[in-house]
């Protein structure tokens, strides 16, 4: 074939290749815009005929109102777990795919990246002579490789036609929970390449006519551990949506629909319009924040992510590079559109909470990363446990964002620290006392505590870092439904905070064990064992490492039995300090653990986090330091010691000359012990990370990143911009070959005895 | 014209130095990185995160790993405050977190009104919780919370 071809050979060509592509897979011309698409030659002629703002506020109460309706249709029938919490969410999208506007209380991350798929169905189906698009088709949808948070979430999208015309599009996600993975719940931290994800759906056609199409239904249930959970629920996501499809029909006879497609339009417009304005005010410049994670939930290695966002006039350009490169067979990846829409999620949550819920929010906003960086992995890597790196993104604004907002004259919300960005729940699965499989999490998932602001304490087990709220679930019914039994729940965790002149909001005590069934098991998928999770700000601390608590080779009922007060007061500190249950196996583990099973009444505890500090530990108030211990949320001796307060333990007044001296005693420490900064880096600042650090990520410069694994004598740097991923060897793979190093040292010291005649 | 920018920094537009918001201590060149001007002590994790667990049965016990991370604390050299506490890996560079164009903000500045005391915004997203809450307690148990 000749170099130069003619424009139409060129055509043909084109047109060759695109008829015959052998696998639609992600499309990264869709998957790595997050940005509202240029108004189509419908909304132009509609808006060209003018736009009244009147009429559109009504529209959008309306739109609104039908969205709520539905996200309640969804939450009260929808049998998923997740649906009882409210972990879910309904949406209205122009017909191009732009997500408009979402339900008032739903998770804004499913809508962010559900346009994804949606746009994916324009591209590739609509026009299929074999698929095609029309009125009373569905389409569902998992793989977050095609939009989406994660593979446990399901999406029912459908297309709404009016007098023959594509008009909008409308969805329903729920977190479902269990999806045919390697371990049940839907979040394989096992999972070691995307294969061992479970069943991954790319946008295709399971309704026809506004009805489920059966055999298709089949084949999912069959992939997964709970096939009445699957029919269920793309039942309830199909009604809901197909109520909300009347309402919108309704609001089309009313107003018309040039009405309707410039509501949507200048929806997004201006709020992109909004967002443009609030950079503008803000102060020129950049400011940065480092995040470090862990654990692989494997084995502990600290990835890094590298935070740097700079404004200029109304740009803003949220800078990732430096971040941990990708790896191979660990599931703690993320693609790129997954974390925008965490992203999208944290600024609605955690800076300007009064936009309207819509992808035009992170619209302006410029994204860059590395590309195969944990943050924008290949499809191929495995990124089941995505939520870690997500839940970085849902509070990577916070530090940053409250540097550049600190100014403003007037400021749209609290300036606060981060939330506890953690996933700390009990992942389960095994066969009920009801003889179901089953597999799910539950739902105190919820709780994380608060980050402290700049004029309050931070509010305890507040919400999930990923929505405004969703309930922490009823244990009862649980209890009901799975072997579960919660010997201790929502107990304020004393003493585990992020101390500052105003102090985290705190997270609950889970401790939790298994009845009833032959076959049952956890796992937990946290990181912040080590290195903690949730950072201050301004001075003040981060909340501290939390780990998964285990008493093994028990039977909690069993004695409870023999002697009902054998444990009055579940608390894992007396549990493990006083060690009640004789002949238990008692270990402090980190909070990455992959399924295990557990046998009838052994304990697992683990703990929702605290938010960041706010401030200097000294400049707060005494007052509010009796208070917490009144309240039975911080020890005396931590009072005295955190936050330098003279008090009567008994009486818990406080001496406040005493405590003035003491805090000034305490300043000149400070100045006697701190060093200048430079002559401080000087000593400290080291050329690379340290030898025996398991570390992934930029040390002193972004453009150069580390990956070294001292465990196999790994050490790599790479340019940024050519980043590869990296295997990790299994860590019990690495236990036996230690246990083989030590046998054979002992084999050899036998044999030199023996040698020896001794 | 002072621009404040944390609870404890603020920049003198007039003079170009960051300054200390307690007792006014001049930190340093506002064009440059304000940790320039401070005192700076590499604190062990376990000694603001301390073991809550018998540190003679456990390893891990709610403490941070020193040898993971550790605390920079940055005090004013003047009053001790402490205006930063930045949790890093052993070894690992300070950050230059805040980075602004003083000549932006100048101009920026330029038809503000100064601001001496911080506005406090409403905490609009505990706001929406205490919302969804109360929708979803209505929802599902028919009582408000």
């Amino acid at each position: 074939m000749h170099d130069n071809i003619s424009a139409e050979e060129r055509a043909l060509l084109d047109k060759f290749l695109a008829d015959n592509k052998m696998f639609l897979g992600p499309d990264p011309e869709i998957m790595r815009d997050h940005t509202v698409t240029p108004r189509s030659a419908a909304e132009e002629a509609v808006l060209k005929q003018g736009f009244d703002t009147h009429q559109a506020h009504h529209i959008r109460g309306l739109i609104n109102a039908a969205l709520s309706e539905a996200f309640t249709m969804v939450n009260q029938m929808g049998a998923a777990p997740g649906a009882k919490w409210g972990d879910l969410v309904t949406a209205i999208y122009t017909a191009e795919g732009n997500l408009a506007m979402i339900a008032p209380h739903g998770i804004i991350t499913f809508a962010a990246c559900a346009f994804y798929p949606i746009r994916f169905i324009i591209k590739n189906w609509v026009s299929d002579p074999t698929v095609g698009v029309k009125d009373g088709d569905g389409f569902i949808h998992n793989d977050a490789r095609y939009g989406g948070v994660h593979n446990t979430d399901q999406s029912m999208m459908m297309p709404l036609y009016y007098k023959g015309e594509l008009i909008c599009w409308l969805s329903s996600t729920i977190h479902e929970g269990e999806n045919g993975a390697c371990e049940p719940g839907g979040l394989p931290a096992a999972a070691e390449s995307k294969y061992d994800e479970g069943i991954k759906m790319s946008p295709f056609k399971v309704v026809e006519n506004f009805q489920i199409k059966r055999d298709l239904v089949t084949f999912l249930q069959n992939s997964v551990r709970d096939p009445k959970l699957q029919l269920e629920d793309m039942k309830v996501k199909l009604h809901a949506v197909m109520r909300l499809r009347d309402r919108i029909i309704a609001i089309l006879d009313q107003f018309g629909r040039e009405a309707l497609i410039a509501t949507m339009r200048m929806h997004l417009e201006d709020t992109e319009t909004e967002v443009r304005r609030r950079i503008r005010e803000l102060p020129d410049g950049t400011t940065r924040v480092l995040q470090f994670m862990d654990s692989s939930l494997r084995e502990n290695c600290m990835q890094k992510i590298s935070v740097a966002i700079t404004v200029k006039g109304d740009r803003m350009i949220c800078d990732f590079r430096g971040t941990a490169p990708q790896f191979m067979n660990r599931s703690v990846n993320t693609n790129l559109a997954s974390f925008k829409a965490a992203l999208a999620t944290g600024l609605l949550q955690n800076i300007w909470p009064d936009l309207p819920h819509t992808m035009a929010v992170l619209s302006p906003i410029e994204v860059i990363t590395d590309p195969n960086s944990i943050i924008d992995a290949e499809g191929e890597m495995p990124q089941a446990m995505s939520l870690m790196p997500l839940f970085k993104a849902c509070v990577a604004w916070t530090v940053p964002m409250a540097k550049f907002n600190y100014s403003l004259p007037r400021r749209y919300s609290a300036i606060i620290a981060s939330q506890y960005d953690q996933a700390a729940t009990f992942i389960y699965g095994g066969l009920t006392q009801h003889g179901d499989v089953t597999g799910n999490f539950c739902g105190d998932i919820n709780g994380m505590g608060q980050g402290a602001r700049s004029h309050a304490d931070g509010e305890h087990s507040v919400s999930p870092v990923f929505g405004f709220m969703a309930d922490s679930g009823e244990h009862e019914i649980n209890e009901e439904d799975t072997p579960i039994i919660r010997l201790g729940a929502q107990r304020l965790a004393k003493d585990r905070v992020g101390f500052g002149k105003y102090r985290g909001g705190m997270g609950y005590e889970q401790i939790a064990t298994a009845r009833g069934s032959g076959m049952w098991g956890f796992m937990t998928g946290c990181e912040g064992s080590k290195f903690p999770s949730a950072q201050g700000l301004f001075g003040g601390y981060s909340c501290p490492a939390y780990q998964l608590l285990k008493i093994k080779g028990v039977n909690i009922f069993e004695t409870l039995n023999r002697d009902p007060k054998a444990i009055e007061v579940f608390d894992i500190l007396k549990l493990m300090n006083e060690r009640p249950l004789a002949g238990g196996k008692y270990s402090s583990n980190d909070m990455g653990m992959t399924f295990e099973l557990c046998d009838e009444g052994e304990i697992y505890m683990i703990c929702q986090g605290s938010g960041g500090g706010y401030g200097d530990v000294l400049e707060r108030d005494p007052a509010l330091v009796m208070k917490d211990i009144e309240e039975d949320l911080l020890s005396a001796d931590l009072a005295r010691e955190i936050y330098k307060v003279v008090f009567d333990e008994r009486t818990l007044v406080v001496d406040e000359d005493a405590t003035r001296a003491m805090r000034d005693d305490y300043r000149r420490q400070r100045l006697q012990r701190g060093k200048p900064f430079d002559a401080f880096c000087k000593d400290w600042v080291t050329a690379e990370p340290p030898a025996d650090l398991p570390y992934f990520g930029s040390w002193d410069d972004n453009r150069r990143i580390y990956a070294q694994n001292p465990a196999i004598n790994l050490k790599v740097v790479m340019n940024a911009d050519q980043l590869q991923g990296f295997y990790m060897p299994n860590p019990k793979d690495l236990q036996i070959a230690s246990l083989e190093a030590q046998l054979a040292k002992a084999q050899a010291a036998l044999e030199a005895c023996q040698a020896a005649g001794r | 014209m002072k621009v404040l920018v944390t609870e404890y920094l603020r920049i003198n537009l007039d003079t170009e130095k960051w300054e200390c918001r307690r007792c006014g201590h001049e930190h340093g060149n506002a064009r440059e990185n304000y940790k320039h001007g401070l005192l700076v002590y590499d604190r062990d994790p376990r000694e603001i995160h301390k073991p809550l667990l018998d540190t003679q049965l456990y390893e891990r016990t709610y403490s941070p790993d020193p040898k993971w991370c550790r605390i920079l604390e940055y005090y004013c050299a003047s009053c001790g405050t402490m205006v930063e506490a930045e949790y890093l890996p052993p070894g690992h560079p300070p950050l230059h977190d805040i980075e602004f164009d003083i000549d932006a903000l100048k101009l920026q500045w330029k038809d503000r009104k100064e601001v001496t005391e911080p506005s406090i915004a409403p905490d609009l997203a505990l706001e929406k919780v205490k919302h969804g809450r109360a929708l979803h307690a209505e929802m599902h148990h028919g009582h408000q919370h």
